[in-house]
């Protein structure tokens, strides 16, 4: 008779094996970091820039125009021809736009390679930015914004940003007249500055031939010229580690639910303890069995969904928390966050939930590897944080030894509630 | 192409097993034949509620997602109008604490009374986030009911308002359960790093010996043929105006179907797309404009919406809208531009067979839908259509007295001067 209340044998979770990129550099410098898989006919190119800033504003939005604004015509195609020679070959060219970094990703057929990769390359070295799609742009987004303005999530993470990072990238809000202020020539000034070869990393996977390797050696390597010397790409930052942790609280009549952000300065991912705050993150708020989602949704019920993470930027990380709960109980979810830091830093974990979050975050790690592309995105994100492939495995040896006293440790130090900046936008009683 | 092989067990449970050996995890996907349609009229959003509980506890297993967390598993869960999906991706050498847990839940769920009380709120909570507390975030608890006279599609999955969901009892749960959750009501998928024949003897063992119920025959009342245009105006605290405009089209079974998915591709998928270049990037009479078919089981809608750029009325726009259509209707589209939109769906699939768990959700669908190769002869669906069956659709679907229009106003700030 089978019995049901006891569970099947489980078993170690194995560790990850990461394919290694192959590495080409390009006649102009360009460094090309290759994953290679004949799973599906597939190919990703993604070209990551690192973003560079004016170093009076740091406007970002100056760089979400760029990335949005680049595709939208050269001097041989138009923005609608872009978009139907794209769309045609069934490829998707996808702007992406971070605080860091400006990428642009490509994803397509094998076979249509050779259509795709020129639209591509014009991109790149021929963008007019004219003004009718500028307006455009202004015109779409100051509407997009007067909606987010009504989101108290949207207004909290606003506010959020600006109380943690202050003026600069990080802690800019998109706002009307930023929007008014953008001009073409800004735009193909730091186009002119920040799409080059030399401020460029490429990653391909998918199914990368000899083909596609020929291919983009073309229209990427020697035809795409550097055109400002190296050395004149200002990449730094003002960042101030001062911040206000004082309650802000933005009132909003209407509201059913208040939107609810603390956080704090924390660590980059180059630095040592970085897995062991993620460990401490995922055990406090980066799961569904995480003690916040415990306690403040299955067991109270305040909210759908509440979750912290540790979050990295080039110059500095952060740890988040946020939430949307009913209005009647934003002071008491406030209460029970101070509450979960405190047990955090005073009492220590059990053996069993440390366990639970090892297996946890070891079973994430292998399920992030879906296919040859997340192979690529696990090497980038180490790659742009200085470091290499051996970081997972330092990564997987910490988890490992992580204990109650060091989760207790690392809790005492980024889980005061004191240091954390505050944010609520909706009722309070 | 996604191969599997299928068995069904004695007590009606249909299994799929779908081997890829490039991933080290493997999927469980448990697909459960009901959705918000199903639901009593004065109980709505009971399916979705019923999906919460069901991570309450089983019978045997008081804690469902720590077990799982504990080999390395996640899960989530999804109700629509028209199923109830589960899903579990866990490393492959735990597959079994998958198919224990999957298999005792399906035998009875724990129906702990605490658990109700906190779901309840957690899913009020989630009607408030979703649908109450942001702009426009109510648009389909209007739109629904206007394009709906009859058929239960007429309420959202989340439920008509917030009182169904508080005034759900235990007894309701329990007789839930026992009419929509046995074998023969469900499909398991078993996808991923697996071998067909390990996992029919795991599945034997687990599932087998689970009683079936008789399955309840769903006789639906079915929307009857809309004889003349609706229309409602809301206004509410919102930055701009919007408008919806949607049309009564064919069920997942008909042929039409893929015609009019592919239209919805011509008029809005892709930055070449004819409702964005020609009414957001020439005319910039919108910021926005999207077109898309709900995928429904049933008789489906087809939605047309958009928000007006500052300074253009809703008149002006929804005028805008109907010019595309009409174009449908009246010129045959370029061979080429059909080509196109056949070309992304090709690629789409291509990229959608990357991930395992999308794989086993729609080998799931599609045999439930009536046969799960039927997923692996989509793309030649879409590559028959014409464009002569894209205009003859759109001339059956894009009709006035076929369509619900939605204006959803902008209380103005300025004070009307009486």
């Amino acid at each position: 008779m089978l019995n049901r209340a006891e569970a099947p044998q489980s078993h170690d979770i194995q560790g990850i094996s990461l394919v290694s990129p192959d590495h080409l550099v390009l006649d102009n410098g360009l460094p090309v970091y290759i994953f290679t898989s004949q799973d599906q006919p597939l190919v990703k190119a993604e070209f990551v820039f690192k973003n560079t800033f004016d170093s009076q504003t740091e406007n970002p939005l100056l760089n979400t125009a760029l990335s949005a604004l680049m595709k939208e015509g050269t001097s041989r195609m138009s923005s609608a021809e872009i978009a139907e020679k794209v769309d045609y070959y069934g490829a998707f060219l996808v702007p992406d736009f971070s605080f860091d970094y400006t990428c642009y990703t490509l994803y397509t057929l094998n076979k249509y390679v050779p259509q795709v990769l020129p639209l591509l390359y014009d991109i790149l070295v021929d963008a007019q930015f004219p003004d009718l799609e500028l307006n455009n742009f202004k015109r779409t987004n100051r509407q997009n914004l007067q909606i987010s303005l009504q989101k108290n999530d949207f207004v909290a993470k606003q506010m959020f940003y600006q109380t943690l990072f202050g003026n600069n990238r990080y802690g800019a809000a998109v706002t009307d007249k930023a929007l008014s202020d953008l001009n073409r020539t800004d735009l193909a000034e730091l186009y002119a500055q920040q799409v080059q070869p030399h401020n460029c990393t490429l990653f391909l996977s998918g199914n990368i031939t000899s083909d596609v390797i020929r291919e983009v050696s073309d229209y990427f390597g020697s035809k795409w010229k550097n055109s400002l010397p190296i050395g004149t790409v200002g990449h730094g930052i003002k960042l101030s580690a001062e911040y206000d942790t004082t309650l802000r609280y933005q009132e909003r009549n209407d509201a059913v639910q208040s939107a609810i952000r603390l956080g704090r300065h924390s660590l980059k991912r180059c630095d040592k303890n970085y897995p062991a705050l993620q460990f401490v993150n995922t055990l406090f708020g980066g799961y569904f069995g995480s003690r916040l989602m415990r306690n403040i949704r299955e067991d109270k019920g305040y909210t759908y969904g509440i979750g912290s993470s540790a979050v990295t930027f080039a110059h500095t990380g952060m740890l988040v928390i946020s939430t949307q709960v009913g209005t009647e109980v934003t002071t008491l979810t406030l209460q029970e966050i101070e509450k979960e830091m405190y047990l955090m830093q005073n009492e220590l974990a059990s053996e069993s939930e440390i366990k639970l979050v090892k297996n946890y975050m070891l079973g994430a790690m292998l399920g992030s590897l879906e296919s040859i592309f997340s192979h690529a995105d696990k090497f980038k994100a180490v790659h742009l944080s200085g470091m290499d492939l051996s970081y997972y495995t330092y990564y997987t040896q910490v988890l490992h030894a992580m204990d109650a006293p060091k989760v207790r440790a690392i809790a005492q130090e980024y889980l005061r509630y004191e240091d954390m900046v505050k944010v609520v936008v909706g009722k309070m009683h | 192409m996604v191969n599997y092989n299928k068995f069904v067990l004695a007590n009606g449970l249909r299994v799929l097993v779908h081997e890829d050996h490039t991933t080290p995890m493997a999927c469980v996907n448990v697909l459960y034949d009901v959705g918000a349609r199903d639901e009593d009229p004065k109980r709505t959003g009971f399916a979705h509620l019923f999906e919460h509980l069901m991570f309450g506890g089983s019978v045997n297993i008081p804690n469902y997602d720590e077990v799982l967390q504990r080999v390395g598993g996640e899960n989530n869960a999804f109700t629509s109008n028209d199923i109830t999906n589960y899903y579990i991706t866990l490393p492959a050498v735990n597959l079994e604490t998958a198919l224990w847990l999957e298999s005792d839940r399906m035998l009875s769920l724990a129906f702990n009374e605490q658990s109700l009380e906190v779901q309840r709120q957690v899913v009020i909570e989630e009607f408030k986030q979703r649908y109450l507390n942001q702009p426009y975030g109510d648009v389909w608890l209007k739109l629904r009911p206007l394009a709906y006279q009859q058929h239960p599609y007429r309420w959202a999955t989340i439920g008509k308002n917030i009182e169904h969901i508080e005034q759900a009892t235990m007894a309701e749960v329990k007789d839930f359960f026992d009419t929509f959750y046995h074998p023969s009501n469900a499909v398991l998928v078993v996808a991923g790093d697996v071998k067909f024949d390990e996992v029919q003897s795991l599945v034997d063992k687990w599932f087998a010996d689970i009683p079936d119920r008789p399955v309840k025959k769903r006789s639906l009342p079915q929307e009857l043929p809309q004889q003349v245009a609706r229309r409602e105006t809301v206004e509410a605290d919102v930055p701009v105006d919007s408008i919806y405009i949607a049309f009564h089209g064919p069920d997942r079974h008909s042929t039409d179907y893929y015609t009019l998915d592919l239209i919805s591709d011509i008029l809005s998928r892709g930055n070449s797309s004819r409702l964005y270049r020609t009414l957001v990037k020439e005319q910039q009479l919108f910021a926005e404009v999207n077109a898309y078919l709900m995928g429904s089981t049933d008789t489906n809608l087809f939605v047309v919406e958009g928000k007006p750029s500052e300074g253009i009325s809703l008149e002006v726009a929804e005028q805008a809208l109907w010019k595309e259509l009409e174009r449908l209707k009246m010129e045959l589209a370029n061979e080429k531009e059909l080509d196109k939109v056949k070309n992304k769906v090709e690629s789409t699939m291509f990229f959608s067979e990357l991930s395992v768990l999308d794989k086993a959700m729609n080998l799931a669908y599609f045999e439930l839908l009536g046969d799960a190769n039927a997923y692996n002869t989509e793309v030649d669906k879409y590559a028959r259509t014409t464009t002569e069956d894209v205009r003859q659709v759109a001339s059956s679907v894009f009709r006035t007295d076929n369509s619900s229009t939605l204006l959803y106003k902008a209380k103005r700030q300025e004070a009307h001067v009486e």
